[in-house]
C-alpha cells in the first residue's frame, strides 16, 4: 500500500482518507501481532531468568553462609533467633510448624487425591440401609487447590527466611546493629505500613476470589453436573470434553450447546452495545438540557432523576417487570393485551428501553461533571464564528466527551455484558425457547444463563466454561480497546 | 444575570426553546417518577392482591402494611437481617477499600503494579462464577441457611479491597506534599493515614459508606444462594422475591409493593440527605477512575 505524507493526506477527499486509514489499520495488524509475540517471549524469558537467578542466590547463600544460615534452610527462623531477632524467628518457626501440621493431618491427603478426585463411591449399607459416603470430589478439589496455595505461601516465606539470613549476615559483617523487635513493630506502622494495611484485604481476595476462580477454572475440566454431585456421587477429570462441546455444531436433539452459546453471545454483545450507547447519548442529552443556560430548578430535575438510583433495583425492576405483563398497568392504561415478555424481539426492545430508565440518571451525573469542565471559551468562539448548536455539539461537546469518557465507556460496556440484575429481574431470561440448550431464553445474557445453569440445572461444568468464556471476551475486548483509545492516561502524570 | 437580547426575534426564539425544554424535562420527570407512584398506589390496594391493570385502587387501606408486621410473615426478620448486614458491610467494606486505595495511591513498592494488574484481571471474571464455591466454603463453617447473616457479611466484605478505584482516584488528587510535610515533622505513616489523610477524605468516605450501605439492600443472588430457602437467614430482596413466584404472586403482589415501600423509604431518605456526596463520588470517580 502506498504511504502518504502528511501533506498528501490533507489533499485527499474524505472517503479516500477514510479508506486510507482503514487500510493502514489492517496493515498494522501483523506488526501488532509481532509486537505481542515479542512481549510474550520477553515475559517468558523474564520468568525463566527470574527462576534461574532465584535458584542461584539460594544455592550461593547456602554455600557462603555461616552455620546458622545453613540450619535455617531446614529449621525456619533458626538464624534469626540465634542472632537475637527472637520475634522474627518465632514467627518463621511457628509458620513452619503450622505448615507441617497442616500438610500431615489435612492438606497432604487432599493433595495426593487431586489427580483423580476420589475413587471410593458412596454405597448403601446392606444391613442398616444407611448411606455410607465415599470420597467427596468437591472437597478434594477445593482443599487440594487450597493446599497448593498454602505450598506457594510456604515457599515464599521460606525464601523470605533465607533472605533474612543473608541480610543479617551482611549487617553483622558491616559491624552494624540488627533490627530489634521494637524496630520491627515500629516499621509495621511506618516504613512497612503498606504491608500491614494490605494484609487483610489481600488475604480476603485470595480466599474469596482467587481460590474460587481457580477452583471454577478447574471445574471446567471435570464432569461436575447434576449426575455427578458430591457427596453422593464422584466427579472426575474429563480433559477438554466440555470445551469440545463449545465447538461441536451438530447435535442430535437440535438444541446444541455451541449454537446456544453463539446466539446468546451475539445477543449479549448487541445488548451491551445498545444498553451502553443509548444510555450514553440520552443521558448526555438530558444532562445538557438540565445544564442549559436559562433553565431554572436545575437541582429539582436532577434530584427527580437521581431518585431512581436510591430505590433498590430489585424493587423497582421487579415492579416494572410486572407493569409490563399482559394484565399489568401498561396494558391497562393502553387498553391492550400486548405480551411484552412473550415475544422475543419485543422483549429485547422492552429490556433495552427499561434499562434507559435505570441507567440514564447515573450517566446524567457522570456527564454533568464533565460538561462543566469543557472550557467555555470554546463555545464563545464557536458562537462568534456562527456555528449552530448542532455544529457546536458535534465538533466540541461530543469529541471532548468521547475523549474523556473513553475508558468509562469501555467499563460500562463490559459492565452491561454482565448486567445480571436488569435481565434477571425483568425477564428472568425469557421467553424460553425449545431450540436453546438448557432452558435458556431469548433475553438471557451469558451471565444469567450461567446462573440458571448452575442454580437450576446444577450443570456446573458448563457454567464454568461459560464463565471463562465471558472472561476471555471481556479481557480481549478491554485489551484491544485500551490500545486504540487515546485517553488511557499515565497515572503518575496525573498526580 | 440574564444577557440582554440582541434582537427581539432572538429572545422570542429563546423563550420558545426554553418552553420546549421545560416541557421535555417535565415529561422526563413524570416518566421517571411514575413507577414509584404506581408502586405506592398498589401498596394501598386492599381489593385485589395480584397484578392489576388499573392505576387507582378501588378499595384503599393499610391492610398490606399491617400484614407485613403481622406474625404471618417473616418480613421483620428479613428487614432486621438486611439492616444488620448493611451496617456491618458499610463499616468493614469502607475500611478495606480505604486501606487498599491508600496503599496504592501513596506507596511505591515492587509488587504494586502486579497487584493492580491482578485485581484488574480478577475483576473481569463474572462474580457469580465463584458463587457455588463460596457457598461450600461458608457451609464448611456453618454460615449458610439460618446462619446466613454472618456468612453474607463475609462474602460482601472479603473481596471488597478490589473496589478501590473510586477512592484511589480521590486520594490521587490530594497533594503528596501533605504526606511529605508530615513525614518531616516526624509522623509515622500510620499517623499520617489516620490524622492527615482520612479527615480530608470526608466526602469520598461518605460516598463509600453510602454505596456499601445500599448494596446489601439490593443484593438478591448471593442472599438467595447463601440463605437457601431458610426464612431466618434471608434478606429483604430474597424474601420479597419469594412472594413473586408464579404460585405466590396472585396473593402477594400487593404485599410485595408494601414491603418495597418500607424498604425503599430509609434508603431513600439517607440517599437524599447525602446526595451531594454521592454526586461528587460518581462524577469524580468516573472521570479519574
Amino acid at each position: 500500500m502506498k504511504q502518504y505524507s502528511d501533506l498528501e493526506l490533507l489533499r485527499l477527499s474524505r472517503s479516500q482518507k477514510f479508506g486510507y486509514k482503514v487500510g493502514l489499520f489492517f496493515k498494522r495488524i501483523p506488526l501488532w501481532f509481532k509486537n505481542l509475540g515479542i512481549k510474550i517471549w520477553g515475559f517468558i524469558k523474564g520468568i525463566g531468568l527470574g527462576i534461574f537467578n532465584w535458584f542461584k542466590t539460594i544455592i550461593m547463600t547456602f554455600i557462603q553462609g555461616d552455620w546458622k544460615t545453613k540450619v535455617s534452610y531446614f529449621v525456619m527462623g533458626f538464624g534469626s533467633i540465634a542472632r537475637g531477632q527472637i520475634l522474627r524467628g518465632i514467627i518463621f518457626a511457628l509458620f513452619e510448624v503450622v505448615f507441617i501440621l497442616y500438610m500431615v493431618f489435612f492438606g497432604g491427603h487432599y493433595l495426593s487425591r487431586l489427580y483423580i478426585l476420589g475413587e471410593v463411591e458412596s454405597a448403601v449399607d446392606a444391613e442398616s440401609g444407611t448411606i455410607v459416603y465415599g470420597e467427596n470430589s468437591f472437597n478434594i478439589l477445593l482443599y487440594g487447590v487450597l493446599t497448593l496455595f498454602f505450598i506457594v505461601a510456604f515457599i515464599y516465606t521460606w525464601n523470605l527466611n533465607i533472605k533474612q539470613n543473608r541480610i543479617s549476615e551482611q549487617i553483622i559483617k558491616d559491624n552494624k546493629k540488627l533490627e530489634t523487635a521494637q524496630d520491627d513493630l515500629r516499621a509495621m506502622v511506618d516504613k512497612e505500613f503498606h504491608k500491614t494495611l494490605l494484609a487483610i484485604p489481600t488475604i480476603g481476595i485470595l480466599i474469596f476470589t482467587v481460590l474460587p476462580i481457580f477452583f471454577m477454572i478447574l471445574v471446567a475440566f471435570t464432569n461436575y453436573d447434576a449426575n455427578h454431585t458430591p457427596p453422593l456421587n464422584l466427579f472426575g477429570w474429563v480433559g477438554w470434553d466440555n470445551w469440545a462441546q463449545l465447538f461441536t455444531w451438530t447435535n442430535s436433539d437440535g438444541a446444541s450447546f455451541s449454537m446456544t452459546f453463539g446466539q446468546i453471545l451475539l445477543w449479549t454483545l448487541i445488548w451491551a452495545f445498545f444498553a451502553t450507547f443509548s444510555n450514553y447519548f440520552i443521558g448526555m442529552l438530558i444532562a445538557m438540557l438540565i445544564n442549559k443556560k436559562g433553565i431554572k430548578l436545575k437541582k429539582l430535575w436532577r434530584t427527580v432523576l437521581v431518585f431512581s438510583i436510591a430505590i433498590p433495583q430489585f424493587i423497582s425492576l421487579l415492579f416494572v417487570s410486572n407493569m409490563f405483563k399482559t394484565d399489568g398497568i401498561i396494558n391497562g392504561i393502553l387498553g391492550t393485551h400486548i405480551d411484552f415478555w412473550g415475544n422475543a424481539i419485543l422483549a429485547r426492545i422492552t429490556v433495552i428501553v427499561i434499562n434507559l430508565w435505570i441507567g440514564v440518571p447515573y450517566l446524567m451525573l457522570v456527564v454533568t461533571g464533565i460538561l462543566m469542565n469543557i472550557p467555555a471559551d470554546l463555545y464563545e468562539s464557536a458562537n462568534i464564528d456562527g456555528a449552530n448548536p448542532w455544529q457546536q455539539y458535534s465538533k466540541i461537546t461530543l469529541p471532548y466527551m468521547l475523549f474523556i469518557t473513553g475508558p468509562y465507556l469501555l467499563t460500562s460496556f463490559t459492565g452491561n455484558m454482565n448486567n445480571f440484575n436488569v435481565i434477571y429481574l425483568l425477564t428472568g431470561g425469557g421467553p424460553n425457547v425449545q431450540e436453546y440448550y438448557g432452558n435458556a431464553g431469548k433475553t438471557d445474557l451469558l451471565i444469567t444463563w450461567l446462573f440458571s445453569l448452575a442454580v437450576n440445572d446444577s450443570n456446573y461444568k458448563l457454567a464454568a466454561v461459560i464463565g471463562i468464556m465471558v472472561f476471555i471476551v471481556v479481557a480481549v475486548l478491554s485489551l484491544v480497546v485500551y490500545n486504540i483509545i487515546p485517553s488511557t492516561r499515565n497515572e503518575e502524570e496525573f498526580q | 444575570m440574564e444577557k440582554k437580547p440582541k434582537m427581539v426575534s432572538m429572545s422570542k426564539r429563546r423563550r420558545t426553546v426554553n418552553i420546549i425544554s421545560y416541557i421535555t424535562l417535565a415529561l422526563i420527570s413524570i416518566v421517571w417518577i411514575l413507577p414509584f407512584i404506581f408502586l405506592l398506589l398498589k401498596s394501598f390496594d386492599v381489593g385485589n392482591p395480584g397484578v392489576t391493570g388499573y392505576v387507582f385502587p378501588e378499595q384503599w387501606g393499610f391492610d398490606n402494611y399491617i400484614y407485613l408486621f403481622s406474625a404471618e410473615t417473616n418480613f421483620l426478620q428479613w428487614y432486621f437481617n438486611t439492616f444488620i448486614i448493611a451496617l456491618f458491610v458499610c463499616v468493614i467494606q469502607t475500611a478495606m477499600q480505604f486501606m487498599m486505595s491508600y496503599v496504592l495511591s501513596r506507596f511505591r513498592f515492587k509488587l504494586r503494579k502486579p497487584l493492580m494488574n491482578i485485581m484488574l484481571v480478577l475483576g473481569m471474571f463474572p462474580g457469580f462464577l465463584t458463587m457455588i464455591v463460596l457457598y461450600q466454603i461458608l457451609k464448611t463453617f456453618g454460615l449458610t441457611g439460618d446462619n446466613a447473616v454472618p456468612g453474607l457479611i463475609l462474602v460482601y466484605c472479603a473481596s471488597s479491597g478490589m473496589g478501590y478505584y473510586v477512592s484511589k482516584g480521590f486520594l490521587d488528587t490530594l497533594p503528596k506534599s501533605l504526606d511529605e510535610a508530615a513525614l518531616v515533622d516526624g509522623a509515622t505513616r500510620a499517623q499520617i493515614f489516620i490524622k492527615v489523610i482520612l479527615p480530608l477524605c470526608k466526602p469520598i468516605l461518605i460516598y463509600t459508606v453510602l454505596t456499601s450501605f445500599m448494596g446489601p439492600w439490593g443484593d438478591f443472588v448471593f442472599a438467595y444462594t447463601v440463605s437457601l430457602g431458610s426464612q431466618a437467614g434471608m434478606n429483604v430482596a430474597a424474601g420479597l422475591n419469594s412472594w413473586l413466584s408464579a404460585a405466590n404472586i396472585g396473593a402477594h403482589f400487593a404485599h410485595f409493593c408494601a414491603g418495597g415501600v418500607i424498604v425503599a423509604i430509609p434508603v431513600m431518605v439517607l440517599f437524599l440527605f447525602l446526595q451531594k456526596y454521592y454526586v461528587e463520588g460518581v462524577t469524580g470517580g468516573a472521570v479519574k477512575g
